[in-house]
Order: structure tokens, then sequence, then C-alpha cells
């Protein structure tokens, strides 16, 4: 059989690929299966070119620490404290990419619970703080 | 099994001269496996002309409704089964977290919209969410997932003895598919599409019609014949015409999908269409 995604996933990534703020959407395997443009510059890599990879592998991408630079463990991240609990996480990190930049960044995850209770992963969004 | 269009009407049904050949009554398809096992794809006005609501030998029946838009719930008020005491029904619908599916089919079978009552349907009812998945259904294997149309919305693929149809009368292939018609792991319905024998597919606007209403749960012919193609299906049945088009219409809309059907037959889906498979 295909490896088709739900269709709340494909129509999450067509909602996603509209927006202006950076977002990831994780299968629930812990696979990140898509992000959006506004995403790519905090990654430093196009999705097309980079495809789906295992969230375990972005370390390798980009260096993630609390905001005053001690180190943070993967598992802190709100997608992967969203994808253990399946609850809403919300968490201020600094982020420093493939391009060197460092930035401060709120992270808001949610799971994606769906109608008749399947979940199916989750959705992180990235905001800059205003101050 | 053999597979029968009682309505191939999309929206609202629509009766004239001009509609003979593709027929006015809404979506409904009754499959009937070798095992007498009887399958009722949506209950839209066609369901009133299924031959195993006459049959009196027939003991139990099920359901398999997509959504709960009206052109697929409209026949279910006036199903003789129903009102059998000695049949066995058994309903299927969507998901839900919040509703059950007796209450979501409630909104409509009460008043003030409808005067008759769940609760006077006198059969042996039930009713069951369809998973995500496959399920067994008498002798004929069911697989059922949510496709892209407004609201929870099921496709079904019915399998027997290697031979398989799929339905998805209400269903927005191009919605959200990246790249359409070429990438299969973002394109809503192909597990449930993929080498099937028949594919009877929502084809209800014409290009136009269809760059007006993105969004809406419809596709078009050509879509419908690009997904088949990429799906590998043998004969694809374009399926809910607008309830606008007439006979002349759908002839064109089905020569037109044709020449991007590389590979997969397209006919028309007219009520009154039998298959053997």
């Amino acid at each position: 059989m295909s490896t088709q995604k739900p269709i709340e996933i494909i129509l999450l990534r067509q909602w996603a690929s509209h927006m202006a703020t950076p977002i990831w959407i994780a299968g629930n395997r812990g696979e990140l299966l898509y992000y959006n443009e506004p995403a790519e510059k905090l990654l430093g890599r196009r999705f097309d070119e980079a495809g789906p990879m295992r969230l375990r592998e972005l370390p390798k991408i980009f260096k993630t620490t609390w905001p005053d630079g001690s180190p943070m463990s993967e598992e802190d991240l709100p997608l992967a404290k969203a994808l253990r609990e399946r609850q809403p996480a919300h968490l201020r990190v600094l982020i420093t990419a493939l391009d060197g930049k460092s930035r401060v960044l709120d992270i808001t995850a949610v799971p994606l619970l769906v109608q008749g209770g399947d979940y199916l992963g989750a959705m992180a969004m990235f905001w800059e703080p205003e101050s | 099994m053999r597979v029968t269009l009682l309505g191939s009407r999309g929206s609202f049904p629509h009766i004239g001269p001009e509609m003979m050949r593709y027929g006015g009554n809404t979506s409904c398809v009754e499959v009937v496996g070798s095992d007498g096992t009887v399958v009722m794809l949506d209950a839209g006005t066609g369901i009133r002309n299924a031959s195993s609501a006459v049959d009196k030998t027939l003991k139990r029946m099920d359901i398999l409704l997509t959504h709960f838009h009206m052109d697929h719930l409209q026949g279910l008020g006036f199903f003789a089964p129903l009102f059998n005491p000695n049949m066995e029904v058994h309903i299927w619908g969507p998901p839900s977290t919040t509703m059950t599916l007796h209450d979501r089919l409630s909104r409509y079978l009460s008043p003030p919209l409808f005067p008759v009552c769940i609760r006077d349907f006198t059969c042996n009812l039930h009713f069951h969410n369809a998973p995500r998945g496959q399920f067994k259904v008498g002798g004929l294997e069911i697989a059922s997932d949510v496709v892209c149309h407004p609201g929870p919305t099921m496709g079904y693929r019915v399998s027997e003895n290697g031979s398989s149809l799929a339905y998805l009368p209400d269903h927005e292939v191009a919605l959200g598919a990246c790249h359409f018609p070429n990438e299969t792991a973002w394109t809503s319905g192909y597990k449930l599409t993929e080498g099937a024998d028949l594919l009877l597919h929502d084809s209800q606007y014409n290009e136009q019609e269809y760059s007006d209403k993105v969004g809406w749960g419809h596709s078009t012919p050509r879509q419908s014949a690009q997904f088949a193609s990429m799906a590998s299906v043998k004969t694809l049945l374009t399926f809910h015409h607008d309830p606008n088009h007439d006979d002349d219409t759908v002839d064109a809309l089905v020569a037109d999908a044709s020449e991007v059907a590389n590979g997969t037959l397209v006919v028309g889906g007219a009520e009154g269409m039998v298959f053997d498979l």
C-alpha cells in the first residue's frame, strides 16, 4: 500500500504553506513531515531539498539552548513534548541555525488529535518575541 | 460482486428530458457480493430503487454513508428496509469525537426537517463509526478513510475475490495535493483508489466552475481522470454530476477528461448502470 498522508496532514500542509509564521508538521512517529517557507529560513535549508527527516536529526542542522545559552535537552522542546504527552506546549528558546545566526524564539506546539480519536502527530509554530 | 448505480447526480435531485440518460437521483450505489451480502453506498434519493429493498429473503444490509450532506441522506426516510421489523440494518458513517452517528443523523431525521424520527424505524438498527482502516461486511472487504471535502467525509473501497470498487463521490482531490497529480503521498484518497478496477469519483464541475468554487469540496472530470490515471485505475466513472449539467454537457466533459486519462477508461456514470466485478 502507498504511504499516503492522512487528509488532515495534507490540508494542514496546504494551510501552512500560506502562512507567514514558521510552521513545522511532525508525524506521530517523530518524523518531520513538512516545514513551510518561513521555517526554511530557520533551518537554512529548503524543504524540497531536505525532504522528510527524523526530529532527532535536527540538532545536526541547528542548536537549541535556553535563552541564557545554557544547554537544553531535546526532550524539553515543545514539539517533542507535544508528541510525547499529546498536550500543547510552549517555550522560549535560543536557536542557532546553519547560517550561524542566533535568534530568541517562542515555540508553541499542539498535538494533532482528529475526529474519531486518532492521533496524527503535532504541529509547532515559531514566534519572535515582541520584547 | 455486482455494482448498480442507483443515483449519480450531486447536490440536488433533478429530473427532465435533458437528463434522462445520466439520471436525476442523488448518490447511491448498491453492491451485492457473491454470497448475497448487500452494501448500500450512501442513501441519496436513488436508494428507493434498490432491488434489495424488495428482496423478502434478505435479513441484513449495511449502509455506508460518506458524510451527512442532504444529497447523501435524503433517501433514508423513504427506504423500505428501515421499516421492516425482520431486517437488520447497520449504518456506518464518519467518526466523531463529539456526537454519535445516531445524533448526527437525527438532525435531519426529526421535526421540523422531517416528520419521521429514527425511533420510528422498526428494523433492528445499529450504528457504527467507520474506522480509518479495514473491516468486513459479510464476504465483502471494506476499506475506509477520510477524504478531502468540507466536514468529516469518508471514501470507501469495496473488494471481493481480488476485484475492487473505490467510491469517492464527494472529493476535492486537487485541494492540498502537492504538485497534483504527481505526488501520491500528498494526494487525498490515493490509498483507497490505488489499483481499483472501478472508481466512482466526484466530477461535479467543469474547469471554469471549479476555479470559482475552490474549497467547496468537488472536482472536475479532468481532475478525476488525472487522479484515476495516477492511481492506475482501470475504469473511471464520473459521478456526482452537477444538477445544472444536462446529458450533452456530461458527454462533453467525459470526452474532455478522456484526453488526460492516460490508460484509464473514462465513462460517464449513469443511473441504472450495472457492473460485475
